[in-house]
């Protein structure tokens, strides 16, 4: 089922959760909705299941608009962070509930309400702990019962809140890759909310970047992460240095130092920008001592060296740049580590960072 | 598992290989004060009526008169136990899921029976109900009689047992989280099936320990029934009355008796709560 929401606003007080949120969610594909926490991500969520109503605007299930809809009758199958299962309920129980309490006209006999379970717990590999209660099993397990009993009920659509929030990070990812396969078979029309960029690139078909209660960027997971569309996308996937600084011709000017981009930005000379770049988008060589300051590259001094595995990341701080802190900016490197030793760089050494690309916004 | 758990699962603590410190300790503190407060005073009443031969125990305690006021004494304590169950569950409800004006209020207002001396309390509701008083003066053409009768003992040993169900189920309705009940409703429950299947399950537990602690002081109390309860034999006369009446007559073999008989009827009734309340946890799947 196809959902759709339009021009939803939602205010708790003075706090504006959701200005002006048009979106919409095609049929069958898994749609994360990704945000720092306070964006509005959860609450517009809990917009779509029904659990909360909006101030203003309208959400469309299947093109019908469900706004006046009951949670109860929305056929959402909603998937809490802290599980919310029925603890006084053993797994069965709570997988059977939704069926149990269907009116007489639409309810299961026994026999295929115990079917039904069952199939669900085989789904969700877990049928050997049908007799069990909550309180009994892990939260990954508990996760994936909570999973089969918002299934049993076959709702249109399945909307998840932070779902693997609360697991460890093994456990986390095990399910995500769980929930990708699982969604690979049914199919079924998804949102999942999260904060963390890592699960929303693995798992969705498409990411919702939302911010302040509003839509920063829609796109698969590959557009977003190669080409965010506002400072904000940029930051919030992935690691990223940046650096402010103004337009001068096809350079940036950092202070007096000097950052090629090497592409017409179209900003006109002078202007304040903010310059991104991701950790393996730069190189670091060796400053020699008494060379032109203004020379390439900003200035900065080894912190740390981090080698595990094939990549070495290296922590730097600026030498000239001060954030507004007071403290020098710092800035993340991500070299190989046969680079790290042919360079001879150890920690303390100073050295300039050279961007091999960069991403510039204007300063706002 | 909750710590407390964890302390029970140890039975035989090793000197060297302790969760907690001071198990035997506490646990020899633990016994001589309940010996001291609690199991001494008792055994001093149990031996006080052994004094009484068999057939003088026997003829006392089922002498007709008593066997009312036992019939009165606890089946007035279990219908207020009952009552304030289902009331003192409503506004446990009322106070924490709803905000309102006065809710303070309202909230101290609910331990006032534990504040007020109970002799208070009777006269109060004496006068209340009485032919003349405020609220007797319109029931009575209603033909509900309530000062001097079973009745009126039963609205005293609501009113005076109103706080425990309340204050129990209180603290457990607050830490339940909404998710619960938004979970329920997702999955298609009505308002009822939410409260029927997943509320009411989980306050059960609180709901029977209130019940329990009202029904035992219920049947215990006595200053607030007998200025409203008439005392009439046979009819409005409640055991720890009989109990005063055979002490007043320095009888104190008899009155023994009696108490010997309410202790080990009160006993029955707690321990088979207390079996009600384990084998819901059991089922429950909380002391697992």
């Amino acid at each position: 089922m196809s959902i759709e929401v339009k021009n939803i606003r939602k205010t708790f007080g003075d706090f504006i959760a959701l200005d002006d949120v048009s979106l919409s969610f095609p049929t069958g594909e898994l749609v994360t909705l990704l945000g720092p926490s306070g964006c509005g991500k959860t609450t517009l969520l809990r917009i779509i299941a029904g659990l909360e109503t909006a101030d203003q605007g309208h959400v469309l299930l299947e093109g019908d608009d469900a706004s006046e809809t009951h949670v109860r009758e929305r056929q959402v199958g909603f998937v809490f962070q802290h599980y919310a299962l029925f603890r006084h309920m053993t797994v069965f129980e709570n997988v059977a509930f939704g069926l149990r309490v269907k009116n007489k006209k639409e309810r299961p006999s026994k026999e295929q309400i115990n079917k039904k379970v069952h199939d669900l717990l085989n789904l969700v590999q877990l049928d050997w702990l049908h007799d069990r209660f909550p309180s009994q099993l892990s939260g990954g397990q508990r996760q994936r019962i909570a999973l089969a009993r918002a299934l049993a009920v076959e709702p249109k659509v399945l909307l998840l809140d932070e779902p693997f929030g609360a697991l460890d990070a093994k456990v986390r990812k095990e399910l995500r890759r769980w929930l990708r396969k699982l969604h690979d078979e049914l199919h079924i029309t998804s949102i999942l909310v999260t904060h963390d960029q890592e699960e929303a690139l693995e798992v969705s078909d498409r990411v919702v970047l939302m911010n302040h209660g509003k839509v920063e960027q829609i796109g698969n997971p590959d557009e977003v992460y190669d080409h965010p569309a506002t400072p904000f996308v940029y930051g919030f996937l992935g690691n990223v240095n940046f650096f402010h600084g103004r337009v001068e011709g096809t350079n940036i000017q950092v202070g007096d130092q000097n950052l090629k981009h090497g592409l017409d930005t179209g900003l006109a000379p002078g202007t304040p920008v903010v310059a991104f770049a991701r950790p393996h988008e730069l190189d670091i060589v060796p400053a020699i001592e008494g060379e032109n300051k203004n020379s390439d590259g900003v200035l900065a001094q080894i912190d740390r060296i981090l080698s595990f595995g094939a990549t070495s990341r290296l922590e730097l701080s600026a030498i000239e740049n001060l954030e507004d802190s007071g403290l020098p900016q710092s800035f993340e490197v991500e070299l190989s580590r046969a680079e790290v030793q042919k360079r001879q760089l150890t920690e303390g050494l100073q050295v300039r960072i050279i961007p091999s690309q960069l991403k510039v916004f204007q300063r706002t | 598992m909750k710590p407390n758990e964890t302390m029970l699962r140890i039975r035989k603590p090793t000197r060297n290989n302790q969760l907690f410190p001071g198990f035997g300790l506490s646990l020899g503190f633990t016994l001589v004060y309940l010996a001291l407060i609690v199991l001494i005073p008792l055994s001093a009443v149990v031996l006080k009526a052994s004094t009484l031969n068999a057939s003088a125990f026997w003829e006392t305690v089922t002498a007709p008169r008593l066997l009312a006021s036992y019939r009165l004494s606890f089946g007035a304590a279990l219908m207020a136990g009952l009552i304030n169950s289902i009331f003192g569950l409503m506004l446990a409800w009322v106070l924490v899921r709803y905000n309102f004006f006065g809710k303070k209020l309202v909230d101290s207002l609910i331990d006032l029976p534990f504040a007020l001396p109970t002799a208070v309390t009777g006269i109060a509701l004496a006068s209340l109900y009485s032919k003349n008083g405020w609220v007797g003066r319109y029931l009575e053409p209603l033909g509900l009689k309530v000062a001097f009768t079973p009745l009126g003992i039963l609205m005293a040993l609501i009113f005076i047992g109103l706080p425990f169900v309340v204050r129990t189920v209180q603290p457990i309705l607050e830490d339940l989280e909404l998710e619960y009940e938004e979970a329920a409703s997702s999955l298609g429950a009505t308002r009822w099936q939410t409260f029927r299947f997943v509320i009411l399950p989980t306050l059960f537990p609180a709901i029977l320990t209130g019940f329990a602690l009202a029904f035992a002081r219920s049947v215990g109390e006595y200053g607030s029934v007998i200025f409203i309860a008439g005392n009439i034999p046979l009819v409005s006369e409640i055991t720890p009355l009989i109990i005063i009446t055979k002490l007043e007559q320095y009888d104190t073999a008899g009155a023994t008796a009696i108490a010997v008989v309410m202790l080990f009827i009160s006993l029955l009734l707690l321990l088979l709560i207390n079996g009600l309340q384990a084998w819901t946890a059991k089922r429950t799947g909380r002391n697992l």
